[in-house]
């Protein structure tokens, strides 16, 4: 275990605790904490972000080449979708967006990860997470025009709607976690998982205290998937605690590792053996994916009033895809061909997504009164009934 | 928001989202006392723009960025309180004051009784709330009705830059918690504000006011829905109807002696918010008007609201909130006994 960060281009130090599942709460409280851009901090990696491939004694996978063209191909369409849905916001298409740029491979990394039968619980940033689970590109943008809060079918997908209350999803992660105990449905290959994520300022609510108190005590086949981004909104990581994020687990008794955020690979890989251990009866894992929000929190932010543009530029060295895609080519997995090919699949993506949100009509207003309840409800009746009235007495009337 | 520089003085036009920042400036240079506290309220100035400049002036102690827990923000504020502080916590949208409902209404609404008045707490909650912004859900909610209904809380809503600038000032003075909720739609509405006026001349933050004198019917509102009041009584005119209006301000405690005088001269009330109709505010200033004004009306009282549904997605916020259609359309019900 290294005393020492591990730094740039050199093989990354086991994390500090998590990796051997019979010791799960061995993490040393007073260890410094390596926060903050300036150096690295400890945590799992596979590639370097000069796209060196590198081992790591407890996160090894053997990556076909069709797997890893196919990590590389999620990471740029996702991109994509996310600058194409930034700039329909814009212009005027969608109400707000909340870009993932930065991060996309904490998402596509854990999103792979997943086994069909495992349940996701997205925050709001999660669009590559939904990427991965088979959700149309275009689900999410009904809530970010202002047209639905959300209308895609959780269980088709197994991918929870988005929560935007912050860290109260990590709870009902939990619970459908306590749900597939009950169930039976640990300890083997084909047992189920759920994963949640959330972001480093969701770290301080209550609700993610509890929902790993619970998921301690119930020993929940759950991953806690943090996507520490650096900051909530204006501030940054210091504002919510002086640990690192990861080391909270040994807390609740149960392992937490940190990994390159940025590292398609890593992601991959640690989110992968905490989802097996917590299908196979293991218990949950905290995973904390170190990472940046390159952008804006969301469209209506102005990021420049709380950070420098020095530090947003360090971390444009640390891009999750130009790593993936030197390696790639070096490896002599990628040439031209391919990634002009992925290129080519992004654009096509791109358009339908543009092309589907221009042509998004307005709800219907009787949507107002829809599924209040899912049994009887005679008072929204009443109030659809006299509002359909009092919205035919305007026809034919002309302006008031 | 432009940044104020030296002492505050004179009359000014100011949007109400200023008015509520310079109060909050003059609160912090009155009293040692007066803390800020919220998410993203210290260096951003708060997604609004509300506290903006105040921590740079005043200090990370006075102004605190806090971390992201709004049942810390306010269970911090109730130990500050007892120390000594008079806290001014900002709820950064309403859906997320429900975080600290626990806070608020069990422990920051009760510590006065509970303690046979040994204890107070002078802690307000700012929270932004009202829809009509196209945002998203959660940012657009009307909780006034859950804090309302909270013995042991008060709760005000200013509606015009003046009330902003001197009832946040007077929400600080006060020795009970206040609930104080900002109409964020009208943020960028602007009125004269008298900067130098003391705030002990101010109108007293408790009280309803008629802001605009009528004949035919009266037409209650508060905070966001204020607008919708004003435009209602001017195309109502224009039909030759006279609408007197009426500004609650003060939710809890309720001042309606204003408002039983011009319905005993009117004879007609519709009541207007955003909340959902079901138990809203309408429906306690509609019993006690009517056990107060029984002889003097000459029609139901009509409420506007909100309906009863989880707010809408944006697209539909417009059916879903009072306008001024919906306001003259129960004002002509009134008039169909
Ligand atoms: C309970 C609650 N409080 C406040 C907010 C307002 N808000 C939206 S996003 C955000 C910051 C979230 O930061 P983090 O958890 O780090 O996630 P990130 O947005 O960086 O992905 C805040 C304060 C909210 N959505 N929910």
């Amino acid at each position: 275990m290294g005393d020492k960060p591990a730094t740039k281009g050199r093989p990354a130090t086991k994390a500090r605790s998590g990796a051997r599942r019979s010791r799960p709460a061995s993490t040393p409280a007073g260890e410094a904490a390596l926060q903050g851009s300036a150096q690295e901090p400890e945590f799992v990696q596979l590639l370097t972000p000069e796209g060196e491939r590198v081992e790591h004694p407890d996160y090894s996978v053997d990556f076909t080449d069709e797997q890893l063209q196919g990590l590389y191909r999620d990471l740029v369409i996702v991109r994509r979708l996310d600058l194409e849905s930034t700039a329909l916001q814009r212009q005027g298409h969608l109400a707000i967006w909340a870009s993932l740029e930065g991060q996309e491979a904490a998402q596509i990394g854990s999103g792979r990860a997943l086994r069909k039968q495992d349940m996701a619980f997205p925050t709001y940033r999660e669009h590559g997470v939904l990427w991965c689970r088979g959700v149309d590109p275009t689900a999410p943008h009904g809530l970010f025009r202002g047209n639905d809060h959300g209308d895609w079918d959780p269980a088709e997908h197994n991918a929870n709607l988005y929560t935007l209350v912050i860290g109260a999803q990590t709870l009902h992660a939990v619970g459908y976690a306590m749900g597939i105990n009950y169930d039976g449905k640990v300890g083997s290959d084909d047992g189920e998982a759920s994963i949640v994520y959330f972001g480093d300022g969701a770290s301080s609510q209550g609700d993610v205290h509890e929902a790993c108190v619970f998921a301690g005590v119930y020993h929940a086949p759950v991953v806690f998937f943090c996507q520490n981004n650096q900051y909530a909104i204006s501030e940054p990581v210091e504002r919510q605690t002086r640990t690192p994020i990861y080391q909270r687990a040994a807390g609740y008794g149960f392992p937490g590792v940190r990994v390159d955020g940025n590292d398609v690979l890593a992601c991959y890989a640690v989110a992968r053996h905490a989802l097996d251990a917590a299908r196979h009866g293991q218990g949950p894992t905290l995973i904390e994916a170190y990472t940046y929000r390159m952008g804006a929190h969301t469209t209506t932010d102005d990021p420049t009033r709380y950070r420098t543009g020095s530090e947003v530029e360090s971390w444009k060295q640390r891009d999750p895809i130009t790593r993936m895609r030197t390696y790639l080519a070096k490896a002599g997995i990628g040439d031209d061909d391919f990634f002009a090919s992925v290129d080519a699949d992004a654009d096509r993506i791109t358009g339908r997504l543009r092309e589907f949100v221009i042509g998004l009509p307005d709800p219907d207003p009787s949507r107002l009164f829809e599924h209040v309840y899912a049994e009887e409800s005679p008072l929204q009746d009443a109030e659809r009934a006299w509002f359909e009235q009092y919205q035919s007495s305007f026809v034919g009337e002309g302006a008031h | 928001m432009a940044k104020q520089q030296g002492p505050l003085t004179g009359t000014q036009t100011l949007t109400i989202g200023k008015a509520l920042n310079l109060g909050l400036r003059r609160a912090l240079e009155d009293d040692p006392k007066v803390l800020l506290m919220g998410e993203d309220v210290g260096r951003l100035g708060g997604v609004f723009r509300i506290t903006d400049g105040l921590q740079k002036d005043f200090g990370e102690d006075r102004v605190l960025d806090s971390p992201l827990a709004e049942a810390g923000i306010v269970g911090t504020a109730i130990g500050l309180a007892m120390r000594g502080y008079r806290p001014v916590c900002e709820m950064q949208f309403d859906g997320f004051s429900y975080p600290a409902f626990d806070q608020v209404t069990n422990q920051l609404a009760k510590m006065h009784y509970r303690s046979r008045g040994r204890i107070t707490l002078p802690v307000v909650i700012r929270i932004p709330f009202g829809g009509g912004i196209g945002s998203v859900e959660h940012h657009s909610e009307s909780p006034e009705t859950y804090y309302m209904h909270t013995a042991g809380l008060k709760v005000v809503t200013p509606s015009t830059a003046v009330d902003a600038y001197f009832m946040i000032q007077q929400a600080i003075r006060s020795n009970d918690p206040v609930i104080f909720l900002e109409p964020k739609a009208r943020y960028y509405e602007k009125g004269e504000v008298d900067l130098d006026a003391p705030v002990t001349a101010a109108e007293p933050l408790h009280r309803s006011r008629v802001v605009r004198a009528g004949t035919d019917a009266t037409v209650v509102g508060y905070g966001p829905t204020m607008r919708v009041l004003r435009d209602s009584a001017d195309a109502a005119a224009e039909d030759g109807r006279s609408l007197e209006l009426v500004d609650l301000r003060t939710l809890s405690p309720l001042d309606l002696d204003p408002v039983y005088e011009s319905v005993k001269r009117t004879g007609r009330l519709v009541v207007v918010h955003e909340a959902p109709t079901n138990l809203g505010p309408a429906a306690e200033v509609a019993a006690r008007v009517q056990s107060e004004c029984f002889y003097s009306l000459e029609a139901p009282v009509q409420r506007v609201t909100g309906f009863d549904t989880p707010y809408p997605a944006s697209k539909l916020e417009e059916h879903f909130l009072p306008d001024l259609d919906r306001v003259l359309d129960a004002v002509d019900r009134t008039f169909s006994y």
